[in-house]
This record gives structure tokens, C-alpha cells and sequence, in this order.
């Protein structure tokens, strides 16, 4: 009836995981009773969980992002501390089993459901506003996108509970992850957790890839797209390109598990390099998935804190393009010592190397868009001169890793950790904490502090040093990952450093809850509130309309001429005040298809799991149902009356003029009062 | 000036990085007791003072372009339009380039020149040592000797060493961290490293590759020693009382232990490697007992083994995966 579910799957003998259970059950209650009592449930559903538009959707990604990472960093610490204990003979607090799927669920949870989830988060925010577009091309595969990463997040979350997460690392190396040596339910929660959320994903690609070549506004030709939507264009190409081997690969896995089939396992013919292979294929690619984004990132916040056009964007544009299609050709980097002969070694260590040019260049090209340039420092540049510093070490130690004979003593050991550390907090996460400053006014109204901003800058900058340099020079002493304990007691005081690094991070990431809680409070107050919708005197589209910015997004297409068209619009005095008239405006209904869908997807995932069959065919069948009921829904649109939208842009044009008179009379407030003048 | 105060925060913490690295002097990496190991630290060496090149004009200008165009500083020039230029961009494409391509023949030749699959024997005299990787410790085979041992490994120093890595269980990397370069232990693939030790001495090694519960304690011994002493090592094991035996022997052997203690085999049933690489290939379940031969009848196997020299993939089953 249950299949392999008894009440011996919750891990009662675990007084750690007991605890944490309890915590996020009160948690859960509490947060649940919260909204109960306020009601909100009616509200929630109708304006965000049903919701297609892409705002909203983004925030909601960023908002289960920073969930997950606060789970990924319990993690993380977890392991900083067992490491911190567990020399010479001492088991630490975590026994293998544990600390096994502790490493493995920190993998998982940072990749896929935080690094993820920002990364489509932010371009959902603003990828239709930089192109002057209404919504996504397929605004229902976008909410059904996002809910299909909930449903992954949350079996994750199950699995901390119900059973156990799988003890094999995080891309689950066949044939560890084979059901001889893998028997639990480990495994299967990480094959659904990812197959789920990777449908999410590979639908998020093909919507973006098509919204931004089919959606532009009129004049907006490729080569005057903003830097951010072409690095999201290229990290969607890689999307489409990539999930689907990933998609393929655990499908064979789970065929060996599942069915008895030999794709991986040791013997009848199974070939666990071909895992290895196939995971890296996508495995890459889905690096510079995350990091191409954030590039685009900093590209934009240098060119508007330095108040200076982007140096080189052409340049930009084509590295961009060069780092995507590289990226296909190099995952033979992971494995240097499988054992491949020396010319496969050594072709794809250069082919790595030469994804170094473009990348350098880039970095050139930041900082000449800061050469003569006005900087305001303000948070997102100082995440931004953070990061090319960071990014610049995390990319020369890569660069080592990538020499095949070097690679043979430095692999699996701690120096790849410090390294892909190195480029993904250095790159990606701090990439995303710029983004979210940077981007948040546009979706809240109200900016960010800039004081906390900039304390969970420092500690995270000085904690990530902290933390991961000794990882360096652990990795020189012979320390390799994954280690539960180890013997040699002079590495432990390099641990305790890298335990205190960790607490520094800690104490960046409370800063930044800080940071939410007293912008929020101060949400209404002159220095916070943004009137304008362009508080940081923005260069692209996103910063000509409202904050938070109206659903339509655009009362009327803008009419595009060059790059960074907004910006020689308001230096030439071109911004007018759009008097009309308005038309109604084609947009998308609400829809509760995603989250059913998705909430019938985690029955199919945990029936798989446990192998409750019924249970799995109740949930598909929810699903296809769910599915056909939206499908043969034509009630799937409809006319925001053009006195709406009058209305909305008139209220935004009373503001400004309110805003504009008000700083007549405040001069000293005019963020635009200090710039220098040219020459 | 609190920018000022934040930048110099900045290079300070910077600087500590170096001796963090420096610190690391007397490391396994960078202290190698052996020729392959000695090659390796040279390369790590000098791929990262290349890099410096770039590494270190890029961290200057960064914090150089953020004090000296901040805002408040009015006697810096503003040219918002400024953003292209060719010298530059011809200049910034140039440099990466040139340090690539140099550490693109560096690689090239230090692949071929560190292959593990090469040998270090110039007469082709060389010691054989077959590692498998088990649940959770590692067996060495002496087939010359006839002998095993598990979790201690020991060969003459300044003779080179084929070791030929295999796994019965899932996948380890077999490494000793100061004679250098480590490679995959994989069920029924014949893989090989070859190393040197220069000086003697007794040297940690152990499984780098994540392989279940009792990866931490996967760890050996490898003892380089005088000729005599290795002498009267093998002596010492042959004196053992155990033998190893394949399969019923092996097949105690593979249940799964953490911390497993040293064990000596005085003698092993003769091509005992060649049966556990060939135990998988035959895809019965349970211990993996080859089909009908028991165990023998690999001569052939062996005899193309041989042949195969310098360039070699993993063989002989392996060989078209690895391309």
C-alpha cells in the first residue's frame, strides 16, 4: 500500500534532524496560522501564486531563492564545523551517513535551487522590461515554470524528513549512485527533485529565448539590446542546448534503478564514464548558465554607477557569445584523471584556457567603463569591484586547474572547492546580490538600505577570504573534498579559519535580513521611496516607467534608436510626458494551472520515491488533467481598459511632478547633483 | 576617505593571501619526494606566475580606476561617451592571447610528458603494483612477488613504480600526494599511473574520489624504501599466515569495512587482478565470479597489456569510452 513508506522513514534516531524538523514545523505552522489570521490566503492566491505576470513571478523566485539559502547555508556551516572538530581519531558530531547527505544536499540546494532560481528570477524581472515588452511570450509556461521549482525545492525539503537524501555528492557519480550501492531513497529524492524542477528550467529557457527574439519593442535590433538581456539570451541558448542531457542522463539512471537496467552499473556492460561524461556535458554548460547572467549584471551596474556608456559593448557581446558556445567543449576538465590519453587531456585543458580570453577580456572591459568614469560607490558597484577582483583569483586558479599534469595532484581535492567556490560566490551569488539592489526598487518602489547593504558587503567579502583561502592551502597539504574526518592535526587550525570565514558570511547574510527588514519599515520615507522609477539614473528601459512598475509594464511600446536609448533620451531632454491617448491593452489572465500542476507533480515525485505506485498514477493523472483543463481553456486572456491605464500613468505623472517640485525645493537631495562635469 | 580607508581593508586582505599560499611551502604539493611530483609543482609554479601578468595589473587598476574616478574626486576626468577604442581592445584581446597560447604549449607538452600512462623506466625495468580500490580500503598486488597486502603499500625508492588501479566496488582515485599524479579506480577498467619515489620515506596516501561511508579513513601507507629494506618487507609478508585467494578469499575481503587494519598475504592466487578487472565483464551478480574459467586463462589478456606503452587509454575495455 505505502510501498517502501513506514513510520522507520523519519530519521527519529537523529536528535539533529529531529530539531531542525521541529523548528521548521513551528516555522511553518506559524507562518501558515500568520496568513490565516490576516486572511491573506484569497489574496496570495489571486495576486501572486495564480499570477503570469513576470514581476511578480521574479520576486517570487528570489523569494524561494533566499529560503533555500538559508537551508544551503545551515549546511555549510554544519560541514565547517564537523570539519573544525574531526582530526585525529574524532568523529566530530556528524556521523558519515549524515555528513554525506549534508555535503550532497548543500551541492544540490545552492545549484539548483538557489543559483537557479536567482538567476531565472532576476531575468523574469527584468528581461521584458529591458526589451520594452509586455509580458513573456508563454506567460503560462512561466508561472508553470516556477512552481515546477517549488515542487523540486519542496521534495528536497521532504527529504530532510521523510528518509534521507541521497549520501553520493552532488552530481551523484554512477556507480555510487546505482541502487547496489545506493538502496535507499537517497537517490530517487534527488533524481524527482531534479527532473521536476529541470522540466522548470528547460521551459524557462525556450520562453526566454523566444520572448527575447520575438518581443522586442520596435527599433530595438540585436546589437542595441541591453548587456543583460544578451548574456540572459546566450544562458537561454545554453538552457535548451544543455537540460535536456541532463534530463536524458538521470532518465537512464533512473531506468538502472528503477528497471533493473544496466546504463552505469559495474557489470552487464555498464559504463559509468559515460555518466561521468554525459553529466559534465550539461554540468559546464550549466556553470556558465549562472555566471553569464551575472556578468550582465555588473555590466549594467558599471556602466550606470560610473555614469558612463559600456566600454566595448560590441566586444562584450561577442565574448559573451564565444564563452557560449565554448562552454560545450571543455567538460572533459572535470575528469582529467579518468584516465584519458594525452592528446584528449590536453586538447580539452587548452580548449579551457582559451574560455579565459573572452573572459578577461570582459574584465578589461569593466574596468575601462570605470576609466573616466563619475562612480557613485554605492552597494551593487562595491559587490561589482568585489567581484572582478574575486572572479580575476577564482579564474586564474581555474586556469591551473585546466593544465591536465597539474590538474593530476590538484583534483578532487580542496583546491577545486576554494576554486569553483572562488568563481560561483566571487561570480554568480554576488552577481545576484548586486542584481537584487540594483533591481529592487523597480519591483518594490523603495530602495535598499545602503548602510546594512554595505556591511553584508564587507562580511561577506573579508568572510569569503577567510573562509576559503585556507581551502588552498589545505588542498597543497593533500586535503581532498567530502572528507568526514581526517588524520593529520596540523590542517585542523586551517579548518577553525575557514569555520570563522563561514561566521563572517553568517554575519554578511544577517546584515542583508537587516537590510530587508529596515527598508521595509522605511519603505515610505523620502531617502527609501523611489517616485521617479529611476532612482539610480538608469541607462535602459526598465528605469523609463513606474516603481514598482505598472503589470502592463508599457502604456504605450517605446520606439527604440540606439543602445542605451533612455538615457540619450533624458540628456537630450527627449523624455516627454505621455499625454495619450491610451488603448486598451492586450494581457494574459491569471491562471491556477501552474501551481496544480505542480502540486500533483510533488505526488508523482514522492509516490516514485517510495515507490507507491498508485499514488504516482493518481498524481500524473492530476497533472494531465490539470493540463487538458487549461488547454481547453480559451478564457485565457483579456483588455486592460485604456481608462485603467490612463488612470495608472496619470497617478505615476502626478507623482513626478510632485517629486520634481519637491526637489526644486531640496536641491542637496538631487541624487544627480554631484556628477562631474565632462572632459 | 572612508572608501580610502575600505580599498586599503581591501589590499590587506589580499596581501594575507600570499603567505597563506607561502605558508603551504612545506605541503605535500609543493615539498614532492618524487621526479613526477617535483615536474608538477614546477608546472603549478609556473602557470601561476603567468598568470600574475594579468592577475596583478587587473587587481591595481581595479582598485586604482575605483579611488581615482570616485565621484567626489573633481579632478579626475569624466568622458561619459568614451567607449570604444581599438589600441585597447586590440591590446586586452592581445595579452590574454599570447599567455594562453604559451600556456597552451606548456600544456601540451606537459601532458604528454606527465601522462600517467607513461612509463618512467628507460631500460623498462620497472616494479608492478596492482591497486584495487574496495569497500573501504585499498589492496595491492605484488604479482612478481605473489604477494598482497591491504592499506600499506611499499616499493624501493628511486625505481620506477607501475602501479595498475582497478576498483571492485565503485569509483576511488588511488593518490600519494607527494609522489604526484593520482588516477581513477574503476570497476572492471585496467588503469595505471606510474611514479617514482626520489627519496625514502613513508608517505600518506588515500582515495581522493567520494565513494560512501568509509571514504575518510580510505587511507594507506606508501613506504619508499632502500632495496634491502623492500627485501625484507616482502620477507615480512611472506610470512603471513593468510593467504588471498580468488574468489572465495577476495570475496571476504570485499564486505565492506571502515578503517580496515593492515594486512599481509603471504601468497595470492596467480592473475587474482586480471580477475577482478575481467569479474565485472562478465555481468554475473553478486561477487562478480568471471563466468565457467575460474579465474584463469587471462595470459592473452596480459600479453596485449604489455604492448601498450606511451599514449595509452585505459584498457583494454575501456579504451573507446575514454576517447
Amino acid at each position: 500500500m505505502f510501498g517502501k513508506l513506514s513510520l522507520d522513514a523519519i530519521p527519529t534516531h537523529d536528535p539533529i534532524i529531529m530539531i531542525v524538523a521541529v523548528v521548521m514545523g513551528i516555522g511553518a505552522i506559524a507562518l501558515l496560522g500568520a496568513i490565516t489570521y490576516y486572511r491573506k490566503w484569497g489574496w496570495l492566491w489571486s495576486e501572486w501564486f495564480t499570477t503570469v505576470d513576470h514581476k511578480k513571478l521574479g520576486i517570487m523566485y528570489f523569494i524561494v531563492a533566499l529560503v533555500m539559502l538559508i537551508r544551503g547555508f545551515s549546511d555549510a556551516i554544519m560541514m565547517r564545523i564537523q570539519q573544525a572538530m574531526s582530526v585525529a581519531g574524532a568523529e566530530g558530531y556528524l556521523p558519515p551517513d549524515h555528513f554525506d547527505q549534508i555535503f550532497t544536499a548543500h551541492g544540490v540546494i545552492m545549484i539548483f535551487f538557489v543559483a537557479m532560481p536567482m538567476v531565472i528570477g532576476l531575468m523574469n524581472l527584468v528581461v521584458p522590461l529591458q526589451i520594452g515588452a509586455r509580458d513573456v511570450a508563454y506567460p503560462f509556461l512561466n508561472n508553470l515554470s516556477f512552481w515546477l521549482f517549488v515542487a523540486g525545492a519542496a521534495l528536497v525539503n521532504v527529504s530532510l524528513v521523510i528518509g534521507e537524501f541521497a549520501t553520493t555528492g552532488w552530481l551523484a557519480y554512477a556507480p555510487l549512485s546505482g541502487i547496489e550501492y545506493s538502496p535507499g531513497v537517497g537517490v530517487d529524492y534527488w533524481i524527482w527533485a531534479l527532473q521536476i524542477s529541470g522540466i522548470g528550467t528547460t521551459l524557462t529557457g525556450i520562453n526566454f529565448f523566444v520572448t527575447i527574439l520575438k518581443m522586442r519593442a520596435p527599433g530595438m535590433t540585436l546589437f542595441r539590446m541591453p548587456i543583460f538581456t544578451w548574456t540572459s539570451l546566450c544562458s537561454n541558448v545554453l538552457i535548451i542546448a544543455s537540460f535536456p542531457i541532463l534530463t536524458a542522463t538521470v532518465a537512464l539512471l533512473t531506468l538502472d534503478r528503477y528497471m533493473g537496467m544496466h546504463f552505469f552499473t559495474n557489470d552487464f556492460g555498464g559504463n559509468m564514464m559515460m555518466y561521468v561524461n554525459l553529466i559534465w556535458a550539461w554540468g559546464h554548460p550549466e556553470v556558465y548558465i549562472l555566471i553569464l547572467p551575472a556578468f550582465g549584471v555588473f555590466s549594467e551596474v558599471v556602466a550606470t554607477f560610473s555614469r558612463k556608456r559600456l566600454f566595448g559593448y560590441k566586444t562584450m557581446v561577442w565574448a559573451t557569445v564565444c564563452i557560449t558556445l565554448l562552454s560545450f567543449i571543455v567538460w572533459l576538465h572535470h575528469f582529467f584523471t579518468m584516465g584519458a590519453g594525452a592528446n584528449v587531456n590536453a586538447f580539452f585543458g587548452i580548449m579551457t584556457m582559451i574560455i579565459a580570453i573572452p573572459t578577461g577580456v570582459k574584465v578589461f572591459n569593466w574596468l575601462f567603463t570605470m576609466y573616466r568614469g563619475s562612480l557613485e560607490m554605492s552597494t551593487p558597484m562595491l559587490w561589482t569591484i568585489g567581484f572582478i577582483i574575486t572572479f580575476t583569483i577564482g579564474g586564474m586558479t581555474g586556469v591551473m586547474l585546466a593544465v591536465p599534469a597539474a590538474n593530476f595532484v590538484l583534483h578532487n581535492s580542496l583546491f577545486v572547492i576554494a576554486h569553483f567556490h572562488n568563481v560561483i560566490i566571487g561570480g554568480v551569488l554576488f552577481g545576484m546580490l548586486a542584481g537584487l539592489i540594483y533591481w529592487f526598487p523597480k519591483a518594490f518602489g523603495f530602495k535598499l538600505d545602503e548602510k546594512w547593504g554595505k556591511r553584508s558587503f564587507w562580511f561577506w567579502l573579508i568572510g569569503f577570504y577567510v573562509a576559503f583561502m585556507p581551502l588552498y592551502v589545505l588542498s597543497f597539504h593533500g586535503a581532498v573534498r567530502r572528507m568526514q574526518s581526517y588524520g593529520p592535526e596540523e590542517w585542523q587550525i586551517w579548518f577553525i579559519v575557514a569555520l570563522v570565514g563561514a561566521l563572517l558570511i553568517m554575519a554578511g547574510i544577517v546584515c542583508t535580513a537587516i537590510q530587508l527588514y529596515v527598508s521595509i519599515k522605511n519603505r515610505h520615507h523620502p531617502a527609501y521611496v523611489d517616485v521617479s522609477g529611476d532612482p539610480w539614473d538608469g541607462r535602459t528601459l526598465e528605469w523609463s516607467v513606474a516603481s514598482p512598475a505598472p503589470h502592463y509594464n508599457f502604456a504605450h511600446l517605446p520606439q527604440i534608436g540606439q543602445i542605451d536609448d533612455f538615457w540619450e533620451m533624458k540628456r537630450q531632454g527627449r523624455v516627454t510626458v505621455n499625454e495619450g491617448p491610451y488603448e486598451p491593452i492586450h494581457m494574459p489572465r491569471n491562471t491556477a494551472a501552474g501551481p496544480i500542476i505542480s502540486l500533483f507533480s510533488v505526488v508523482v515525485g514522492f509516490g516514485l520515491v517510495w515507490h507507491i505506485w498508485w499514488l504516482a498514477i493518481v498524481g500524473a493523472l492530476g497533472c494531465l488533467v490539470s493540463f487538458l483543463a487549461r488547454v481547453f481553456n480559451d478564457d485565457i486572456d483579456y483588455y486592460v481598459p485604456a481608462e485603467e491605464v490612463e488612470r495608472t500613468e496619470r497617478a505615476h505623472q502626478q507623482r513626478l511632478e510632485e517629486y520634481r517640485k519637491w526637489l526644486e525645493a531640496h536641491p542637496e537631495e538631487n541624487p544627480n547633483a554631484q556628477v562631474r562635469m565632462e572632459g | 576617505m572612508r572608501g580610502n580607508r575600505r580599498l586599503r581593508v581591501l589590499g590587506v586582505l589580499l596581501l594575507t593571501a600570499l603567505p597563506l599560499l607561502l605558508a603551504g611551502c612545506s605541503s605535500a604539493l609543493l615539498d614532492p619526494k618524487g621526479e613526477v611530483g617535483m615536474e608538477q609543482r614546477t608546472l603549478i609554479l609556473t602557470a601561476f606566475g603567468l598568470m600574475q601578468i594579468v592577475v596583478i595589473p587587473v587587481i591595481v587598476m581595479t582598485l586604482l580606476f575605483a579611488w581615482r574616478y570616485r565621484r567626489s574626486n573633481h579632478k579626475a576626468a569624466y568622458n561619459p561617451d568614451w567607449a570604444h577604442n581599438n589600441w585597447i581592445e586590440a591590446i586586452v584581446w592581445l595579452i590574454p592571447c599570447v599567455i594562453i597560447v604559451f600556456l597552451a604549449g606548456l600544456t601540451w607538452y606537459t601532458s604528454h610528458s606527465l601522462d600517467p600512462h607513461r612509463s618512467l623506466a628507460e631500460d623498462g625495468e620497472e616494479l608492478e603494483i596492482q591497486a584495487v580500490s574496495l569497500d573501504w580500503k585499498w589492496l595491492f598486488i605484488y604479482p612478481e612477488q605473489g604477494i598482497a597486502t591491504v592499506n600499506e603499500v611499499a616499493f624501493p625508492a628511486n625505481v620506477p613504480v607501475r602501479f595498475r588501479v582497478s576498483s571492485g566496488s565503485v569509483m576511488n582515485a588511488f593518490f600519494i600526494p607527494h609522489l604526484g599524479s593520482q588516477i581513477y579506480a574503476m570497476a572492471g577498467m585496467d588503469n595505471d599511473v606510474h611514479l617514482i619515489a626520489n627519496h625514502e620515506g613513508t608517505y600518506e596516501g588515500r582515495s581522493t574520489n567520494y565513494s560512501g561511508a568509509g571514504f575518510s579513513e580510505m587511507t594507506f601507507e606508501a613506504m619508499a624504501t632502500s632495496p634491502e629494506e623492500f627485501d625484507s618487507w616482502v620477507e615480512g609478508v611472506r610470512e603471513s599466515s593468510q593467504t588471498l585467494t580468488f574468489p572465495d578469499g577476495y570475496a571476504e575481503l570485499v564486505e565492506p569495512t571502515i578503517n580496515h587494519p593492515v594486512e599481509y598475504f603471504s601468497s595470492v592466487s596467480s592473475g587474482l587482478y586480471e580477475d577482478i578487472v575481467s569479474s565485472f565483464l562478465g555481468g554475473s551478480e553478486g561477487i562478480h565470479v568471471p563466468p565457467s574459467d575460474g579465474g584463469h586463462g587471462h595470459t592473452d589478456h596480459r600479453a596485449g597489456e604489455e604492448s601498450h606503452e606511451d599514449h595509452g587509454e585505459i584498457s583494454p575495455t575501456s579504451a573507446e569510452a575514454a576517447e
